[in-house]
């Protein structure tokens, strides 16, 4: 068990040290193209080029670059914004804020649902319930996103009129404007959970030990409760907790189309604008947060399955 | 002569074999009636993207007439059944001619990444040690991160075009593809038929290519049609968030975006892209449900 924490959180330490090297190879050196052109743009001169590469250091070998540049991260000094003219640590901590905000009613309301109707549906396998929630769950899951948020604003925002269209929240934090972006997500996210949660019920429920269970004669309501979900839910537990690297993806287009000022928002900015120190920083947010909670999910996997635990 | 003929008929002979047998495991299909709908769907739309240049009643980047409602007339004669945008081109024929660059696109990026996948875990499974050690930390750090990042950066840092995508799709795609093939190799390569191969002396590519990869085609195949689905909401969230393919040639995605900002006044505009993208991707999924559910059954 100690060794597997040891072992994993090397492995994150490593993959964020390459991360690392793979964004700086590719944006800050001419690897893709010249990072002054990118920042000053095609009509600069090639002595304003010059003037800009010698006050930002670009003119030291790229090795030295590097190690100041990690040191920097390292204590928190994440350079300044172009687009926001201000220090990049400023601009990303309340959008991260605002997703995280996001995030966690997306989840309070898509972990129930989708563990409520997988545990259905894998109780009795190919049973009516069964079948019409899987096909559900695929008719949901073959919808992108900014076509659900366009099918969704069509029908509460310009017909029925019950809900705002955009989510700026520029007066203020408003509930109302958290649920359609919150819905896109839950939507396009429940579907794939609750296959996950029905493939493991499913197979808990074909088990030795439950079938003695209801031979013995056990209510077929304690069986369930007692016996089989405290099995069926350890791999949806994994399942979930890589859905944060899954929802780092999702509220990108989510937050683009309802113009909610979160994170994804800001990463797809930082591109689009070739803010090339923001777009580090928040790469790397995406990946720390994405790398610790799958390392969290191996753990948590391993600590909750006795199986692995004792072995 | 007849020793010539015998054995140029000999491999024709096999192919035909082949594509009945293939045409009979798709007859399959027939015993789910989920599968039969996504193969209906998707030969719909290969039909209509072939078909393009017959059923397209406008050219699709003309400009003709601007904000056309659904089932109007034009004034030149025709009808705009499914409206037009704000420049005034005919929706029904930018999504019939959007078709041909989805079914275009992302089944090559799939092949790409299909190939790069399937050799990479080929070779990690059937070598092991330390080529399957660095494949697999390799696979590991690229599935890592959020895929949209690793998109946006990738797309930010070589530009947008058609070709890009297809990299992209790749670099993105293969890691989670060398992960399946690895462990089916795992199983396989342990069976009497590989062993028999070594002991002939055939080559460890050989082994992998002939003996080894046909019998790992059944979980594949499901997964590329999954698969097939993921790249096509890709290539269409790219094309929304302004990152895919350039304009003017028609893209579901891209038609999405250049007019959702109207769509208070004209939803037709962003709604029937949206149908469009959706029905598609619905039945590559349903299709791969109902493959699975055959290949459980045997």
């Amino acid at each position: 068990m100690v060794t597997l924490m040891v072992k994993r959180f090397g492995f994150m330490i490593f993959t964020m040290i390459v991360v690392s090297v793979i964004l700086f190879l590719l944006l800050e050196t001419d690897l893709t193209g010249d990072p002054a052109i990118r920042v000053l743009g095609q009509f600069s001169n090639e002595e304003q080029r010059e003037m800009w590469r010698e006050q930002h250091g670009y003119n030291q070998p790229v090795m030295v670059r590097y190690v100041k540049w990690l040191g920097n991260f390292a204590t928190g000094d994440l350079g300044e914004s172009i687009r926001f003219k201000g220090p990049v640590a400023d601009v990303m901590l309340p959008r991260l804020w605002n997703t995280a905000i996001l995030g966690f009613w997306t989840f309070a309301i898509m972990i129930p649902l989708s563990l409520t109707l997988g545990v259905l549906s894998g109780m009795k396998e190919g049973s009516k319930l069964d079948r019409s929630i899987s096909v559900f769950g695929i008719l949901t899951t073959s919808v992108p996103e900014f076509a659900s948020a366009v099918i969704f604003s069509s029908l509460f925002v310009f017909g029925l009129k019950w809900l705002p269209g955009t989510s700026s929240m520029s007066g203020g934090f408003e509930f109302k404007q958290l649920i359609l972006p919150a819905m896109v997500l839950i939507v396009y996210d429940f579907g794939y959970v609750a296959r996950m949660t029905r493939a493991s019920m499913a197979e808990v429920m074909t088990s030795q030990y439950v079938r003695t269970a209801v031979l013995k004669g056990l209510p077929y309501k304690s069986v369930i409760v007692k016996h089989a979900l405290r099995n069926a839910l350890i791999a949806p537990f994994t399942v979930i907790m890589l859905q944060i690297n899954w929802l780092l993806s999702g509220v990108i287009v989510v937050e683009f189309f309802f113009a909610y000022k979160g994170f994804g928002a800001l990463i797809l900015e930082a591109s689009l604008n070739n803010d090339i120190a923001l777009l580090e920083a928040c790469a790397m947010v995406a990946v720390c947060v994405a790398v610790t909670t799958q390392t969290l999910a191996d753990i948590g996997y391993t600590f909750l399955n006795p199986r692995i635990r004792f072995s | 002569m007849d020793t010539s003929t015998a054995t140029t008929k000999m491999p024709t002979a096999g192919y035909g074999a082949a594509i009945w047998r293939g045409l009979k495991s798709f007859g399959l299909l027939r015993e789910s009636w989920v599968g039969m709908v996504g193969a209906f769907l998707v030969l719909f739309w290969v039909l209509v993207a072939i078909l393009a240049p017959l059923l397209a009643p406008f050219d699709p980047n003309s400009s003709i007439q601007p904000f056309a409602k659904p089932m109007m007339a034009a004034a030149k004669g025709g009808t705009f059944w499914l409206g037009t945008d704000h420049i005034g081109r005919d929706i029904l024929s930018r999504i019939i001619w959007g078709s041909r660059t989805v079914l275009i696109y992302a089944p090559l990026a799939t092949i790409c990444a299909y190939t790069v996948g399937i050799l990479m875990g080929l070779a990690a499974g059937y070598r092991g040690g330390w080529v399957d050690d660095v494949l697999s930390r390799i696979a590991d750090i690229i599935l890592s991160f959020p895929v949209l990042v690793l998109y946006i950066i990738i797309i930010a840092t070589i530009g947008a075009s058609g070709l890009n995508i297809i990299i992209a799709i790749t670099f993105a795609s293969s890691p989670g593809i060398m992960r399946i093939v690895r462990g089916l190799v795992l199983d396989l390569r342990n069976r009497d038929y590989v062993a028999a191969a070594q002991t002939r002396g055939e080559s460890d590519w050989k082994v992998m290519l002939v003996e080894i990869l046909p019998n790992a085609r059944g979980p594949l195949i499901v997964d590329a049609c999954l698969r097939l689905g993921y790249v096509i909401i890709t290539i269409g969230v790219l094309g929304f968030l302004g990152l895919g393919l350039p304009p003017p040639d028609p893209d579901w995605g891209g038609m999405v975006n250049e007019t959702r900002q109207m769509a208070m006044a004209f939803p037709h505009m962003t709604l029937f892209p949206c149908i469009a993208i959706s029905s598609l991707i619905l039945g590559f999924n349903l299709l791969a449900d109902g493959l699975r559910e055959i290949s459980l059954r045997d």
